[in-house]
């Protein structure tokens, strides 16, 4: 198997890319050597389905993406221009079908991109050799897959990915315990049992003399005790835990391959995590490079309608759903607008002039600087609470909707300012998924796994929620709780291996 | 080029399959997927599998549009039902994929859940289909059948053994003794047809509802004897008073009034299968529905009809009764009769769709 489809890039092509990345450097986007490779859609589709990379573990889910992407292709429902990774260098794949308009567009589109890989914060901690890091996750659960049935171990999949969510995008960045010690044992099934086998080898007749059984008592004694002293120290976690894999990894009763594939399944999901927080960010960026560089520099006349068109496509919203390309692209173009004009700081706060506002003018062209500067420090999240302005929702019709259970449609809630953002904001906190914390690792004593769902506003997906619990379970092995709210009052729901249970708290 | 996605495409089908076999009885009963068939394929909805994860419900979720429009208009349709009071995970989604089967997969699906036994089919020493085959070598033949490889081997083992081979100048000559070609054999295959007869009540006590089960049944059925036997051939009979040969798309459309004499359709089936099954070198299986309301006076006939003629000629005589809201059901039992003398003929009373499943199970679990 190969990790590459390295193919040669059509000349033509190949000039665009050189012509196109001297005006990315001009403009001073950095980013890491960037290798286009032109595939087909079934290659494409492949590569979507994978999260990026050529290579993967085997697992249906993979196949259940590949098989609605082409089929969404073939009915000409979508279609995937370009597929890029944050990898250094960065592999960027484009579709043999698209015209070389579309190519030129995508590729500048995909230079916007490397640069926010490269220079956004969030994405400091990120493995840049993850492309060879996925083929050896594929590696290792290959070789479980043989060693103990494929079954087997695409089950264990199964309930990893049902947790994959569970972690603490936050840390890499803070530190908030002492560091982990790597728990992961060398995979050598017998060392454990030779440490504790206390027994020397000995003829029948000789046995209670050179295993006195005083002598084993006292140390199967002693070793039940230090065993003890472990697991009393186990009662934790001192603080409510976010990432509950991590928590898992330390302290479920895994095997050796489970608990390799449980890291496994955790180190991915932390890969992926900072494209979660940057969506809006990220594809904003690159837009507004694709953009800037398009129209200025990489249109022939001719090309212009078909380039209005596909970016304008691109740039489509919907009432119910908000298109992160188009909102990142406008508040970016928003923010250069304001820092070139000097409408920002207390002196432009202060006034309450509305025609002075429209008039401001300072000429301070601040506005480029500005907007490297915010694609290096903010996340989706601090960059929609910093930036969002009223004129700003004013000027795009936005509205904050809602679901209402007694129609069941969701309908406009507000067109006012503070309820939109703090709308938009909620949604993406943690991705818009609920907060779930450990709380509890040895439940009434009894080793008993406790979680809390922080309530805030939203209820949770109750047959999911469910679904998940038993995945948890299987993991943990002894019952496992969730507190949560349901049906406006506090609830406990829980999993015992065989029954479901949810009582009000 | 062999993909790693393959192997996950592949697995994920099965698991789909799976989920088709799981929900096998609910597909049989709804006769959803009759609709959808191809030649050689069906589709059939399966709800969407997924991961389970911790999500946020509905209620009190939201969001943030763009566009026109005043406070209170609805932007877009909620997904329905909440879980909660239903089965775990088990709720369709708003992806229903559709899943792509062959019908012989089909059937053995169906065979399996329903726990089919294979057919032991009969005739299998009197129908035969020859078929020549190339697997053998001989000495002799026409230039087209030559066997290069093997004439030239012989030809090169000659030539050595008798020092002719000159190393430096390889040239090998066949002569009119190192020739072999290629040859036939004739294999004769036993070949097993099956005809099938389907004969229903066409009078005015039978319900569009009636027709439906009759409809899903034998599309199960012909489901399964395909692919049992190689070619299977279909006859179509409905009768009222008097009985008429008709074809498959008149024969689930047809609406008469009148009378019922069933005995007329024997007829007419006798005369279908003297005429083109031969019973020696045909397995043929014959289905009934009816509301089993018969004319009184025809039931005597019928039954001399059966024991004479059709119930040793068959391999089975399956009767299924479909309860109706105006018939007296009486003919099943006089058919009852005679179902210790004949342990071909099947009787079943299929009074809903639901009972589908185990009239199906009850005509072809006996594996004739």
């Amino acid at each position: 198997m190969t990790l590459t489809f390295s193919r040669q890039l059509p000349a033509e092509i190949r000039a665009a890319q050189d012509d196109i990345e001297e005006r990315a450097r001009s403009y001073g986007l950095d980013f890491f050597k960037t290798i286009f490779e032109v595939v087909d859609y079934e290659e494409m589709s492949m590569l979507a389905a994978f999260g990026g990379f050529p290579l993967r573990y085997p697992h249906w889910r993979f196949g259940a993406e590949y098989d609605e992407l082409t089929k969404g292709y073939a009915y000409g429902l979508q279609k995937i221009y370009e597929m890029v990774i944050n990898t250094d260098p960065c592999y960027a794949y484009l579709l043999h079908a698209n015209a070389f308009l579309d190519q030129k567009l995508v590729i500048a589109h995909v230079y916007g991109h490397c640069d926010f890989f490269k220079n956004n914060a969030w994405f400091a901690p990120t493995n840049r050799k993850m492309l060879d890091e996925m083929a050896n996750h594929a590696a290792r659960i290959n070789r479980y897959c043989d060693r103990h049935g494929a079954e087997t171990v695409e089950e264990f999949i199964d309930a990893c990915l049902s947790l994959e969510d569970l972690i603490d995008a936050h840390a890499p960045h803070i530190r908030r315990s002492p560091a982990p010690a790597d728990e992961r044992r060398p995979l050598d099934p017998k060392a454990e049992e030779k440490q504790y086998d206390l027994r020397f080898p000995s003829k029948g007749y000789m046995d209670s003399f050179i295993n006195p059984p005083d002598v084993i008592e006292r140390q199967a004694k002693e070793r039940q005790q230090k065993q003890q002293q472990k697991e009393d120290n186990r009662s934790f976690p001192a603080e409510p835990v976010r990432d509950v894999l991590l928590f898992l990894l330390e302290h479920a009763p895994l095997k050796d391959w489970q608990r390799d594939v449980l890291a496994i399944v955790r180190d991915e999901a932390y890969y992926f995590a900072p494209q979660g927080q940057t969506k809006i960010m990220n594809e904003g960026w690159a837009s507004y490079w694709h953009s800037t560089i398009m129209t200025r520099h990489g249109l022939t006349d001719a090309e212009v309608v078909d380039y209005a068109d596909h970016h304008s496509g691109t740039m489509a919203t919907s009432p119910h759903r908000l298109n992160p390309y188009k909102l990142g692209i406008e508040l970016f173009r928003d923010i250069e607008e304001r820092w070139n004009t000097g409408r920002f700081g207390p002196e432009y706060d202060a006034c309450d002039d509305l025609h002075t506002k429209e008039k401001w003018q300072k000429d301070l062209g601040l506005g480029r600087d500005k907007i490297f500067e915010v694609r290096r420090i903010y996340n989706d999240v601090t960059f929609i609470d910093a930036f969002l302005t009223p004129e700003f929702c004013i000027k795009h019709k936005f509205f904050s909707f809602g679901y209402n259970d007694q129609s069941n449609y969701y309908e406009i809630v507000s067109r006012e300012f503070p309820k939109i953002k703090q709308q938009l904001l909620d949604g993406l906190t943690n991705h818009g998924r609920p907060f779930i914390y450990v709380v509890d690792g040895n439940y009434k004593n009894r080793g008993e796994l406790y979680l809390k769902h922080k309530y805030q506003g939203v209820e949770l997906k109750l047959d999911y929620a469910r679904d998940t619990l038993a995945n948890l379970q299987r993991l943990w092995g002894r019952p496992v709780y969730i507190e949560t709210i349901v049906d406006d009052k506090p609830t406990v729901l829980s999993f015992d291996g065989s029954q479901h249970e949810s009582k009000q708290k | 080029m062999s993909r790693s996605i393959d192997r996950d495409v592949g697995r994920f089908k099965q698991i789909l399959r799976g989920k088709v076999r799981e929900n096998l009885r609910k597909y049989i009963t709804h006769g959803e997927m009759i609709g959808r068939t191809g030649r050689e394929l069906v589709s059939i909805p399966v709800p969407a599998i997924d991961i389970p994860h911790f999500r946020h419900g509905q209620k009190g979720s939201g969001g943030v549009g763009q566009g026109e429009g005043e406070v209170g208009q609805p932007v877009g349709k909620g997904q329905g039902e909440e879980g909660g009071k239903g089965q775990a995970g088990d709720q369709p989604g708003s992806h229903i994929r559709e899943v792509e089967i062959s019908m012989e997969e089909l059937a053995d699906m169906l065979g399996e859940v329903l726990e089919l036994p294979n057919i032991e089919p009969k005739g299998k020493d009197s129908l035969k289909s020859r078929k020549d085959k190339y697997t053998s070598i001989r000495q002799t033949g026409p230039d087209s059948l030559r066997h290069f490889k093997r004439t030239f081997k012989r030809a090169l083992k000659r030539q050595v053994t008798l020092d002719n081979y000159n190393y430096e100048n390889p040239v090998v000559i066949p002569m009119r003794e190192d020739e072999r070609f290629r040859s036939w054999k004739t294999v004769t295959e036993p070949e097993s047809n099956a005809a099938v007869l389907y004969i229903m009540d066409v009078s005015g006590s039978m319900t569009d509802d009636q027709k439906e089960i009759v409809r899903i049944e034998s599309f199960w059925i012909d489901t399964w004897l395909k692919r049992q036997y190689d070619g299977v051939q279909r006859r179509y009979i409905v009768h009222d008073a008097s009985a008429h040969e008709v074809d498959e798309d008149t024969f689930y459309r047809t609406r008469e009034s009148g009378g019922t004499r069933i005995s007329s359709a024997y007829q007419v089936a006798w005369q279908v299968i003297t005429r083109d099954f031969p019973p020696s070198d045909w397995n043929i299986y014959c289905f009934q529905f009816s509301d089993g309301d018969n004319w009184g006076e025809d039931n005597e006939g019928c039954l001399k009809f059966l024991t004479t003629d059709l119930l040793p000629s068959l391999n089975l005589f399956c009767y299924g009764q479909v309860e109706s809201p105006y018939g007296s059901g009486d003919y099943i039992r006089e058919l009852r009769k005679l179902g210790e003398k004949f342990d071909n003929l099947i009787l079943s009373e299929i009074d809903s769709k639901e009972a589908i499943y185990d009239s199906i199970k009850e005509f072809l679990g006996t594996g004739k």
